[in-house]
């Protein structure tokens, strides 16, 4: 809960708290103000639950505590690039939580975490409904069907490249302006 | 109602019903061919955006003219992503074709739309009877099924409410608003339709609970927090016919009296989040939702909220605290929500499922959906099928059919030869059957009575290769997790059942474990106030009863008889097998544990190998080396390993 804001993360919570005037002050408003924090920063900083707070005017642990009961939640900023591995009951039959180890043995976090260069985040979800697929990961907004732990390599090897790719492009060309 | 007042509601209809059967005429008899796509989020899933990209990339390539029609899905999940191609010209039937690559759409529209060959062997077969291809419809998977509230998913666009009125939507609701509110109640409940949401309450009863409780505002809520892992029909239903449900609200809301109604869906389905705000969108704008429905005196407002991923949400009281702002717990009942629901108003919480029957109910009436299924359970069942099936995926079948009909005949039964052990029925609540329980027929009590439940419709198949225990494990994880910790004996109690099977699937059971875990569960079914509570240990009891002695080979002999227990395995290579040189094993290693021995065969070190069974799937099945043995310690020892270069 203490991460810290980034600028442009402190740019949107103003933005946020003109948005929050929008909504009636009622206690059902809640969760869907929740939502909507959620969809425009990705997660839930402390300070965002604090505005909540104020806006419907009631307890600060109120907030938090109907934050922290929903799955929905988050209050770690994810990855660029985040990596769901399904483990709903087709995928665990299909060993999707070998699938689940091996991306946290490969960017040694652990599931729900996200690395330090906020390039990557696991988090296990539930059935995302493709069990004839099993197992599944999805990795930014790619669903990936019938992993295998030998994929989980190259998946993510390939984001790095694609990453060292870009960047050497940009080198390119801003090189090419000077 | 006056018949003055029939005949405004007719003539308000008519307009709407005359311009969708204008726009379906239109595309039909357009001379031009059609393509089907499935795109609900398990063709997606597949692939089914790609293909249609190809579809439009191909056809604008070679100049071909054709309308691309986007539908919900079909239900058959392992052949997606599913094409129907109509193409009058060519003489061909419709014709169904399964798991279409953005290469296989390519093709199809050089060789089929342009060149008039359907490339037979790609078909999966036609969709209507004919002389020239065989029809899907002598296939069980097709022929067994009788659907209800499924008939039109995956075969109108769910984005389109023409598309639903054209194939007759929306003249139930009219047919309704004709009626009383009481002959409507009454024909629900000589329809005998029980709750799709798990408990199987008699639906007309509910609603008449709920008219009759006297207050004046009353509220409907369809309920799609469908939070089971492996359930996902009532997601289906939602991306792929939300007419339908939004009819069936409609309905239920005229017959109660409510004004107000909500549709509580999972944001984890964005589609379906989407889906059904553009159809309350769409019905508002043509009159058939809002203020003054069609003329009448009705008006209904329906609101989407967001779930936020509980699964105890799903039980209706704590569904009712999530909307009003709180932590998602159950309360206790009575006084039930048809007396004191949401906002303290009397509240009919049906499932979707449910609601989405009574359109055909009230249109075919009560006698033709008695005739459908059993005595006590009339009408259809919807199951999402997955695990260890051949045709995995949605199954609409009618109450009474066999589980062996369903698994073998319908499904197609185990892949790979395999011979069928359990399956799970009702979700993480449900319980586990072996194979003497085949030929129970599907309802509400026979299911109830074998120790299992209908629950929402999961169904998980398990072959010979499941650990029973590790089973009850994993549903007991997902059970301790969402667990909202009101109740001591669900909250304690369920963490204690879940670190007992984990020490047995590691090895590390105690004599008594058997015997702990029964009275416990026992206990917690007895002490929690909720259905989660009272369910969840469930799969635990049935596995017992029914797969006993796997749980003493795990507490005993420390051995997992299917050889899933990783902690209780060990992967070793059969050397007379191994080939040498090949080094598919070693290379696919995520640890490197696979060594090569002085002769150049292979040999795992038992140290470092996490038994993730990468190696046994690559090993070539003309080798197939690679071997599992539990307990571990009964692994053959190989040559030490070789010197370590420095």
């Amino acid at each position: 809960m203490n991460q810290e804001l980034t600028a442009e993360d402190k740019a949107t919570l103003k933005h946020l708290a003109s948005k929050l005037e929008t909504f009636e002050k009622q206690r059902g408003n809640l969760i869907p103000i929740l939502q909507m924090i959620q969809n425009e920063l990705a997660y839930l900083p402390l300070e965002a639950l604090k505005m909540v707070a104020q806006h419907l005017e009631i307890p600060e642990c109120e907030v938090y505590g109907v934050a922290t009961f929903y799955n929905q939640f988050r209050f770690h900023p994810p990855g660029k690039h985040p990596i769901k591995v399904c483990l709903g009951t087709a995928c665990h039959v299909r060993a999707g939580d070998i699938i689940l180890e091996n991306f946290e043995r490969k960017l040694e976090i652990s599931e729900g975490e996200t690395t330090p260069d906020r390039e990557f985040s696991i988090e296990r979800v539930a059935c995302v409904g493709c069990c004839a697929l099993a197992p599944v990961a999805i990795i930014d907004e790619t669903v990936h069907g019938q992993m295998a732990p030998s994929k989980v390599e190259g998946l993510i090897t390939r984001i790095e490249i694609e990453k060292e790719i870009a960047e050497r492009e940009k080198q390119k060309s801003d090189s090419g302006q000077e | 109602m006056t018949p003055v007042k029939n005949e405004r509601l007719d003539q308000a209809f008519r307009a709407i019903r005359q311009e969708a059967e204008k726009r379906r005429k239109a595309f039909t008899e357009a001379p031009i061919p059609k393509i089907h796509i499935g795109m609900a989020t398990c063709g997606i899933a597949s692939g089914a955006l790609e293909t249609k990209k190809a579809f439009e990339q191909a056809l604008d390539e070679r100049n071909i003219e054709a309308r691309i029609h986007t539908v919900g899905c079909l239900g058959h999940c392992y052949a997606e992503p599913i094409v129907i191609i109509e193409h009058p010209d060519s003489g061909f039937p419709p014709i169904f074709y399964h798991e279409v690559t953005p290469g296989k759409a390519q093709m199809l529209v050089k060789l089929f739309l342009e060149g008039g060959d359907p490339r037979f062997e790609h078909i999966y077969g036609a969709t209507e009877e004919n002389d020239l291809i065989p029809s899907v419809m002598e296939f069980a998977r097709f022929n067994l099924e009788k659907r209800v509230v499924m008939e039109k998913c995956g075969h109108i666009d769910p984005e389109d409410i023409y598309d639903y009125i054209a194939s007759g939507g929306y003249s139930t609701l009219v047919k309704a608003l004709k009626l009383n509110p009481e002959e409507i109640i009454s024909e629900v409940q000589r329809s005998g339709l029980r709750g799709r949401g798990g408990s199987g309450f008699p639906t007309g009863r509910k609603w008449d609970l709920a008219k009759s409780s006297g207050e004046h505002e009353k509220i409907v809520i369809c309920n799609a927090d469908e939070g089971d892992p492996g359930a996902y029909m009532d997601r289906t239903i939602i991306e792929s016919n939300p007419h339908q449900v939004i009819e069936g609200m409609a309905i239920c809301a005229y017959a109660v009296g409510a004004q107000k109604a909500v549709v509580y869906v999972r944001s984890e389905y964005p589609l379906a989040v989407k889906i059904v705000s553009k159809a309350v969108q769409q019905a508002e704008e043509l009159g058939l939702l809002g203020k003054k429905i069609l003329g009448s005196s009705f008006d209904l407002k329906i609101d989407v909220f967001q779930g936020s991923g509980a699964f105890v949400c799903g039980e209706e009281t704590a569904l009712i605290r999530s909307i009003e702002g709180f932590r998602g717990m159950p309360r206790h009942r009575p006084p039930y929500p048809v007396k004191k629901g949401l906002w303290n108003k009397p509240t009919v919480i049906n499932n979707v499922k449910t609601l989405a029957s009574v359109p055909p109910i009230l249109n075919h009436g009560a006698t033709w959906y008695r005739e459908i299924g059993t005595e006590n359970s009339p009408g259809t069942a919807i199951f999402s099928i997955v695990g260890n099936v051949v045709h995995a995926g949605l199954v609409e079948i009618p109450m009474g059919v066999s589980l062996r009909t369903l698994i073998f005949d319908i499904c197609g039964g185990i892949p790979k030869n395999k011979k069928f052990k359990a399956v799970q029925i009702g979700g993480p609540s449900g319980g586990c059957l072996n194979e003497d329980f085949l030929d129970t027929p599907i309802d509400f009590d026979s299911l109830t009575e074998a120790g299992a439940m209908m629950g929402s419709g999961g169904m998980v198949v398990m072959d010979e290769d499941t650990c029973m225990v590790e089973v009850a494990r994993y549903f007991l994880d997902f059970t301790q997790k969402e667990s909202c910790g009101k109740c001591t004996f669900c909250r304690i109690g369920s963490y204690h059942l879940l670190k007992i099977l984990e020490r047995l699937t590691k090895g590390q059971g105690l004599e008594g474990d058997l015997k702990l875990l029964v009275t416990l569960s026992k206990d917690i079914k007895a002490g929690s106030l909720c259905g989660l509570g009272q369910t969840a240990p469930n799969p635990v009891l049935t596995s017992i009863k029914y797969f006993r002695d796997e749980y003493e080979a795990h507490v005993k002999e420390k051995r997992c008889p299917a050889l899933m227990c990783r902690p209780m395995i060990a992967f070793y290579f059969d050397l007379d097998l191994c080939a040498r040189g090949c080094d598919a094993c070693a290379t696919c290693c995520p640890v490197d544990a696979v060594f090569t021995t002085s002769n150049r065969k292979k040999g795992v070190d038992q140290e470092l190998c996490v038994k993730c069974g990468e190696c046994m799937v690559v090993c070539p099945p003309e080798y197939d080396a690679v071997r599992k043995i539990s307990p571990p310690h009964l692994v053959p020892t190989v040559e030490k390993l070789p010197e370590k270069k420095e």
